[in-house]
């Protein structure tokens, strides 16, 4: 077995909207360039704790934390003031696709030209990379100026998974990712996301136990706001544990 | 008998939706018949010149140029200041105030757009106009420029209101995916809210641009009403609405002048007409993508 290298690091995370406790003295360690999927019932705490890597919380009123986050070794709640460098290594990809309302090349373009890219061939370059990353380049090499609200909803979710990586993170996050697609949709990002492992470690949450069995090689399975057991996929999908474990993946509850 | 009712309901509503273009088309054929004799008389060519002289002991002369030259420069102006003031003020109102801010100024800039025109007029004339006489160091301070910043004061809360609509219906998805990308506040706002909101914040200004057009008692009251044709914002104008509203209660029915200003008033209300075409025609467009 080949030894990984230890890529984000939660220490007794305890979080909180407001009075309600979202999550529970939760610690972990995710791999690098690993799948780690995130399952467990609605509400149980999986998108808060995917979101706290890239200080999407923050933008919510009235949140606060406790504990450690870490990417790299490195604390990501120092300072205040680096949520933008940190949202540029790890990028995100939303359960509903929001592409913008602006033209495919735009849309990858947007995140290196906000980070200072300005030069047309760079840009260029960026766009096509990041789309042929996704999976995406041979369906709309032809028409990167039309609109991207037009794409169908499966390519529209591969057109953000090629913004998130325009910027060239390390890391991508995924909030249910495939939970509004087509099956054949779902096995085209599926397989994508086995390609993008190579190179960025990922974190998926997802609601469909087949889909973390396919896709990942950890998996996390929470329960109202506790990290409940986290192992590799086919020990926690073949001999789990903790019995809330095997009842969840089992279909007892949830 | 409910499929009768149904039959009477939905004719109720076609003539409560049709009442207001009956309306409007009676006023454009009020207005052609009232304006229609001038045409036989002294002729459609003594509209286009280049002198409105109503009423003199040697020859009247009707040229509507300096009229529409008059709103054009006043309303132009007026448009360059409140683009600013309207949209930033929206943008500031819907995403950067925090609730207590928000607060209060909604409501203030909703009490702003309900100030009579006139006492605004009074204000422009009393405060304003020495104070730009001064600045400037001009004859008089009722001109082009005078006139606009009021309309300008009058027409940007409509602008801000809409406007702010249209900033707040934008999808929180987009901002989350901006954000996301490591974007910052500002720039999430400038380069993704604001673009998907401009089709409703264009359909805001027009809308601002219409209420500039058709006000009335302001540029009367500020603008010197000096028919000439000019450019130069320090110079006295008159607008198309100033004129039918100082010249129309004196006029004597059915001559000349009378129906030179129903010319005026048509030309006012293909004005309007047109700036609403092109709004709809700029919100489709943008709509289509």
């Amino acid at each position: 077995m080949v030894r990984t290298n230890v890529k984000m690091e939660m220490r007794a995370v305890n979080f909180y909207y407001g009075n309600t406790q979202a999550l529970f003295d939760v610690s972990i360690a995710i791999p690098e360039k690993r799948v780690t999927a995130l399952i467990g019932p609605s509400g149980c705490g999986k998108s808060t704790f995917l979101r706290m890597f890239n200080r999407m919380n923050d933008i919510i009123d009235g949140t606060n934390h406790t504990g450690e986050v870490m990417i790299d070794g490195e604390s990501i709640y120092q300072n205040n003031n680096s949520s933008a460098e940190l949202r540029k290594k790890v990028g995100m990809v939303f359960q509903k696709s929001n592409p913008f309302p602006k033209s495919i090349f735009e849309n990858v373009a947007y995140g290196p030209k906000i980070h200072g890219i300005k030069e047309r061939t760079q840009l260029q370059e960026i766009v096509e990379n990041s789309l042929k990353a996704a999976a995406l380049w041979e369906e709309v090499k032809d028409r990167l100026n039309k609109n991207a609200t037009n794409l169908s909803g499966g390519q529209q979710q591969r057109l953000c998974i090629a913004r998130a990586l325009a910027v060239e993170p390390d890391i991508l996050l995924m909030d249910e990712p495939a939970s509004a697609l087509d099956p054949k949709s779902t096995t085209r990002i599926e397989n994508l996301i086995s390609e993008l492992q190579k190179n960025y470690t990922i974190v998926i949450v997802t609601h469909n136990m087949q889909q973390a069995a396919r896709v990942s090689n950890y998996t996390a399975f929470f329960y109202e706001g506790h990290l409940v057991e986290f192992d590799k996929t086919n020990k926690i999908f073949t001999t789990p544990i903790k019995q809330q474990t095997e009842d969840y993946i089992t279909g007892r509850f949830g | 008998m409910t499929n009768w009712r149904e039959k009477f309901i939905e004719l109720l509503l076609i003539g409560a939706a049709s009442a207001s273009i009956l309306i409007v088309l009676l006023i454009f054929l009020f207005l052609a018949k009232e304006a229609f004799p001038f045409v036989l008389d002294p002729g459609i060519k003594e509209l286009l010149g280049s002198q409105w002289i109503p009423v003199s002991f040697k020859k009247e002369v009707f040229g509507i140029l300096p009229l529409i030259t008059g709103s054009l420069l006043v309303t132009a102006l007026a448009t360059i200041i409140m683009i600013p003031f309207g949209v930033l003020g929206a943008v500031y109102i819907a995403e950067i105030a925090i609730g207590r801010e928000r607060a209060f100024l909604k409501p203030f800039i909703e009490i702003m757009a309900g100030i009579p025109s006139v006492v605004i007029g009074f204000f422009g004339l009393i405060i304003l106009s020495p104070v730009l006489k001064k600045i400037f160091q001009l004859n008089t301070g009722l001109t082009a420029l005078s006139g606009a910043i009021l309309l300008a004061l009058m027409a940007i809360p409509t602008v801000i209101s809409i406007s702010e609509d249209a900033i707040r219906s934008v999808p929180k998805s987009y901002k989350e995916a901006s954000l996301a990308l490591g974007a910052s506040r500002l720039q999430t706002i400038f380069k993704v809210v604001v673009p998907a909101a401009l089709p409703g914040i264009i359909a805001a200004v027009m809308l601002g641009i219409g209420r500039v057009v058709g006000e009335t008692m302001v540029v009367l009251m500020v603008t010197g009403n000096a028919a000439k044709i000019t450019f130069n914002p320090f110079e006295s104008v008159r607008t198309m609405t100033a004129t039918i509203a100082a010249e129309m209660g004196e006029v004597a029915f059915g001559s000349d002048h009378y129906q030179a200003l129903f010319w005026v008033g048509i030309v006012l209300l293909s004005v309007t007409f047109g700036l609403n075409f092109i709004a709809q025609k700029v919100l489709t467009r943008y709509r289509m993508g």
